[in-house]
């Protein structure tokens, strides 16, 4: 039985459609199928409006790039503006919202000839690693619908996973690409920062943000990250690096590399996870990589850091969401004085404070409302030096740490997350608990170093397990290097979850 | 009784002269039509990011060399945060502890001497929106066009102590700000604001009183007014022997009076951080030393040459100093035609008066040099009355034309042809003859009055020193000849 | 040890524009607590000496020409507001002052 052609990858899809063996339509017209029936359960998406997608690919057909995406659907996650689409990023604040506006990564597809799906499910303004915290319902993991998908790219993770996205687009700030890929059997990497544009990127955390591929194998995220990266002239902070050839790199060798092995805070690591990372060790050494000790002193910091740097940001970025411009305003004002602390309440009772004070007490939810109040704390006067000062000052050492590390290897490998996909429900209680998911991710967001998740092995349960690879800045090309000769010894990235399997013959 | 010493202190902001806005392309033409002039970065939409005008960052350099300011060597940019509906993200992009510049000044001539007030920073930021309000509606309405215009905040040490000087400061500041082609300084556009702050304390004493603010100073007069009111309420208030609170105050024009401002019910807490869309920005030592070069003449300068080189009153000196127009018409005037003297009474006098009279900005004059030196020059050989010369000016200001081209084709040339006068003369002589009598019995007046009946009759074409001349001669002759 | 005060929590709430009950103001001081104990262990790394990161790239001078591009039309800007009146966004009335 043939294989159908949403269960392809990216680089099959295209040499099928560019040798005409494919017709983009009924690929389309598979992946529309695919989500229309698999997606109420998984919720990967918050909606797929088929017709606007078809029209899409119409509209493309005719007139559009014969890019290196021609006629390929990519779906992205719903913190990257699309023109004319409703992009909320999972959060009420800003349900009925419609940019006028591409996202620059957004642009780079349509310019490649892709088919864009946008509203790719994620944790409300990308704050959480579970994708329970989006306004629209969790996603779940295909592998296991009783678990999550990771976060807070899970939709474009799952998506993925269950063969409802050939491949997507997620973002990171502090592992939201890397921890999914992991939790759902996937290839995700998140790019050095500066390397892909943040124009059009619903902004987190600016100094941490990174857009970047979720596939199903190496040479996908090779291929998609080589559309996506460069300098953006409408992003200060978009580094004026040359894009090197990503898909040529994959096929260099690695032997000789080295591999650097980082003593790491193993409190909540599951063994299991341990011995993967320690298997794939063994496996990099087989193809002729040489392991390294190094030392990450700080990343035990990591957490501490990032929740004061990610949360001060976030606290700024989010204070937009207002109900003046755009986006979601509340009319259900209290009766009663306004509460919220201090306010006159002869004032509060009408006018512009109740509108602010209630727009956002009930436009976001409580994850957002907890790291803006603790953003908004760690600004505040007398404790700005205790705890964001502190932050950027140990940001400068874990940065420091990377260097030096990187500086005796090539590349280092470490667990993307402590532990295989979670329970749905079983950390939204405990916040702490959930940052802690992130532990090994966020030191990479902080140093602005690129990293990557790949396949490596499946937990008792049946659960994926992934490794990570960080690299030096700007050096996505030994990632991806790396990456494919480990994929290419083991079989992990193959494997799919009975889910998607339950559509497709594979 | 205590002798109470006032401190002044004042914040400008300026809006630079760009094209388009500081960290969009959006344009920055005043005037234009409500929310015509945004885009999603501006507008604070999601996802959007600032890049800075490179224009604005040039123009904030030349200004702060000009004020003789310490340049950064690194700026950054911070966030201000506070929420309000003409903040579009909730936070204004500024400048906090590394500004584009610090540690300058500026002299003002105030009184005898020549005060030199310091310049504390000088730093870039974009402007907010601007709101609307309707006292018979329960909304506000926003316009968002001015929402990130550039701005330059320039901010003095408290070194300031009369009215006066405020407004010397603001006078000085402005022309120097015009000189650099930096901003248009329009203060009913809003290109140029200023918030003044004032603090009393006993003569003598170090410590500073309890600062006021105030806002909504709309003129340099206003500044001035509100700072004698405020400092006089002060005064009272201290007399009275109670404490000034340190507020907030608006001046209210109308009333002449300053009025509290709604307190806010928690002191402000801007959460500063640095702008993490933005990077910092390295000034190099010469890019600075190519920006001093650069600079024009600025009016200290200017006056100093301009008493020195055709000995003008400081006086004289200091208005075409002020005025780029002004100073740039006498001098191209005096190039074509050396007599200083009679060219700046010109322009000091017919033409600043005939510009106040329309309440005109001389920063908008236009008038060709060659004109005025035609003008000159035609009084000088005599074609022309004063008179005439004067209402051939301003016709010249209204039509836009030289006076040369005026005068041709038109009688307007002055009668100096003794015969044509005499003639003159013996009509109005007949016609008043109470008026000769008058004369003639010993009151002067009545020469004057057929002078200018005589005048009235050539529309003004007459010498009336030839005039004069002739009435005397005929008037001091016998009757009879007079037929 | 507790350091996050109920009374802080309002404060913050204030500055952050949202409205949080009194009767909740206990139970999210607990849990920012929580967090606040946690991150508070950065404060014994010795850092005297180290200078802050607020960009990890090296970049510096970015900037634009100063070239007006055509803005939004009126109309599309002021139509993705909530509540607008004309070309003007609308807003509940600004009773407050500054």
């Amino acid at each position: 039985m043939p294989v159908a052609p949403a269960a392809l990858t990216l680089h099959e899809l295209r040499e099928q459609i560019a040798a005409g063996a494919l017709d983009p339509r009924a690929l389309l017209r598979d992946l529309l199928e695919r989500i229309s029936r698999l997606n109420p359960s998984l919720r990967a998406y918050i909606a797929v409006d088929p017709e606007r997608v078809l029209a899409q690919l119409e509209a493309r057909l005719q007139h559009g790039p014969r890019g290196p995406l021609f006629g390929i659907p990519i779906t992205v996650k719903d913190n990257l503006c699309v023109s004319g689409e409703e992009t909320a990023c999972g959060s009420q604040i800003l349900s009925g919202f419609r940019p006028p506006y591409h996202a620059t990564v957004v642009e780079r597809l349509l310019q490649a000839g892709a088919v864009v799906i946008p509203r790719a499910n994620m944790d409300e303004f990308a704050f959480g690693s579970s994708t329970e915290t989006s306004a629209f319902g969790p996603t779940r993991n295909p592998w296991d619908p009783a678990r999550v998908p990771g976060g807070s790219s899970g939709g474009s993770a799952a998506a993925v996973a269950a063969d409802v996205a050939i491949a997507a687009l997620g973002t990171d700030t502090g592992g939201s690409i890397r921890q999914p890929a992991s939790f759902c059997g996937v290839v995700g990497l998140k790019p050095t920062y500066g390397r892909v544009s943040r124009y059009g990127l619903i902004a987190f955390a600016s100094s941490l943000d990174q857009a970047g591929p979720l596939t199903k194998d190496v040479t996908d995220c090779a291929l998609l990250l080589s559309v996506i990266a460069g300098q953006d002239a409408r992003d200060s902070t978009s580094a004026p690096m040359p894009v090197p050839d990503y898909l040529a790199a994959l096929s260099e060798p690695v032997k000789g590399l080295r591999v650097g092995v980082p003593a790491l805070p193993s409190d909540g690591l599951d063994p299991q996870v341990a011995a993967a990372l320690e298997e794939a060790q063994r496996v990099l050494e087989r193809l002729g990589m040489r392991p390294v000790p190094v030392e990450l002193p700080h990343i035990r910091h990591a957490v501490e850091t990032y929740y004061i740097i990610a949360t001060a940001e976030a606290s700024s970025n989010l204070a937009r969401y207002d109900g003046v411009r755009y986006g979601w305003r509340a009319t259900a004002l209290p009766a009663g004085p306004a509460r919220g602390g201090g306010i006159d309440a002869s004032s509060a009772q009408r006018g512009l404070l109740p509108m602010y004070l209630q727009t956002r007490a009930q436009g976001f939810g409580a994850e957002a409302v907890r790291r803006i109040l603790l953003g908004t704390y760690v600004l505040s006067r007398g404790y700005y030096d205790a705890y964001y000062l502190q932050g950027m000052k140990v940001r400068t050492l874990m940065k420091r740490d990377f260097d030096a590390a990187l500086a005796q290897c090539d590349a280092l490998l470490l667990p993307t997350a402590p532990t295989p996909a979670f329970r749905l429900g079983e950390k939204l209680a405990d916040p702490l608990q959930m940052y802690l998911s992130d532990i090994y991710t966020i030191s990479a967001n902080l140093a602005g170093v690129p990293a990557m998740s790949v396949p490596c092995g499946l937990s008792r349960e049946g659960l994926p397990i992934g490794l990570q690879l960080i690299g030096a800045p700007f050096q996505e090309a030994m990632l991806l290097r790396v990456a494919r000769a480990y994929e290419q010894a083991t079989d992990w990235h193959r494997r799919r979850p009975a889910l998607a399997a339950a559509g497709t013959a594979r | 009784m205590t002798a109470y010493e006032p401190v002044i202190g004042l914040e400008v902001h300026v809006q630079l002269a760009t094209a388009s806005k500081l960290f969009c392309g959006c344009p920055t033409t005043f005037g234009a039509a409500p929310n015509s002039q945004t885009c999603p970065v501006c507008l604070g939409l999601p996802g959007t990011l600032p890049v800075l005008n490179q224009r604005a960052f040039e123009l904030g350099i030349r200004t702060a060399v000009a004020l003789e300011c310490r340049v950064a060597e690194v700026m950054k940019f911070d966030r201000k945060q506070y929420f309000y509906p003409d903040l579009p993200k909730g936070y204004q992009i500024s400048q906090y502890d590394r500004p584009l510049a610090h540690d300058g000044h500026l002299d003002v001539a105030g009184g005898e001497a020549v005060k030199r007030i310091r310049i504390r920073r000088a730093h870039l930021e974009e402007d907010a929106g601007k709101l609307l309000h309707d006292p018979n509606e329960p909304f506000s309405y926003v316009d968002f066009n001015r929402a990130g215009i550039p701005l330059l905040e320039i901010v003095t040490e408290p070194d300031l102590r009369l009215p006066e000087d405020a407004y010397a400061y603001l006078v000085e500041l402005k022309a120097i700000l015009r000189a650099l082609g930096v901003s248009n300084c329009n203060m009913e556009e809003g290109s140029l604001r200023c918030d003044a702050n004032v603090s009393l304390r006993p003569s003598g004493a170090a410590e500073l009183g309890a600062k006021v603010e105030i806002k909504n100073l709309n003129s340099f007069k206003a500044v001035k007014d509100a700072l004698a009111f405020e400092m006089d309420r002060q005064r009272r208030v201290l007399e009275r022997g109670e404490a000034v609170a340190q507020e907030t105050r608006l001046w209210n024009a109308r009333a002449q009076t300053t009025e509290p401002m709604r307190s806010k019910e928690e002191a402000s807490d801007y959460r500063y951080f640095p702008e993490p869309d933005l990077v910092p920005f390295h000034i190099e030592a010469a890019a600075v030393e190519r920006a001093r070069r650069e600079l024009p003449e600025l009016p200290a300068r200017h006056r100093q040459r301009l008493v020195e080189a055709y000995g003008l009153s400081a006086y004289d000196a200091g208005v075409l100093a002020q005025f780029r127009p002004l100073g740039a018409l006498f001098e191209q005037t005096v190039a074509h035609y050396p007599k200083p003297k009679p060219v700046v009474n010109w322009i000091m006098g017919d033409l600043l008066g005939y510009l106040n009279g329309r309440s005109q900005d001389p920063e908008t004059l236009v008038f060709q040099p060659a004109w005025l030196v035609h003008l000159l020059e035609a009084i000088e050989r005599g074609e022309i009355s004063g008179k005439t010369a004067k209402a051939l000016f301003v016709e010249a200001l209204e039509r836009q034309r030289d006076p040369q081209e005026l005068m041709q084709g038109r009688d307007v040339r002055q009668i100096v042809d003794a015969g044509e006068l005499e003639r003159l003369v013996d009509v109005v002589v007949s016609e008043h003859q109470k008026s000769v009598a008058d004369y003639q019995k010993g009151k002067a007046n009545a020469l004057m009055f057929l002078v200018g009946k005589c005048m009235e009759r050539s529309q003004g074409k007459a010498n009336p020193q030839q005039l004069k001349s002739i009435l005397q001669r005929k008037l001091a002759e016998p009757r009879e000849a007079v037929s | 040890m507790s350091v996050v005060t109920p009374a802080e929590v309002r404060a913050v709430a204030w500055l952050a524009r949202i409205d949080v009950p009194e009767d909740r103001l206990p139970q999210v001081a607990a849990q920012l607590d929580d967090i606040l104990a946690y991150v508070r262990k950065l404060q014994a790394i010795p850092t005297q000496s180290v200078e802050p990161t607020s960009h990890v790239l090296p970049l510096s001078n970015v900037t634009r020409a100063d070239q007006p591009v055509p803005p939004l039309p009126a109309e599309q800007a002021v139509r993705l507001a909530p509540d607008q009146r004309g070309h003007l966004v609308r807003v509940p009335k600004v009773v407050d002052v500054g």
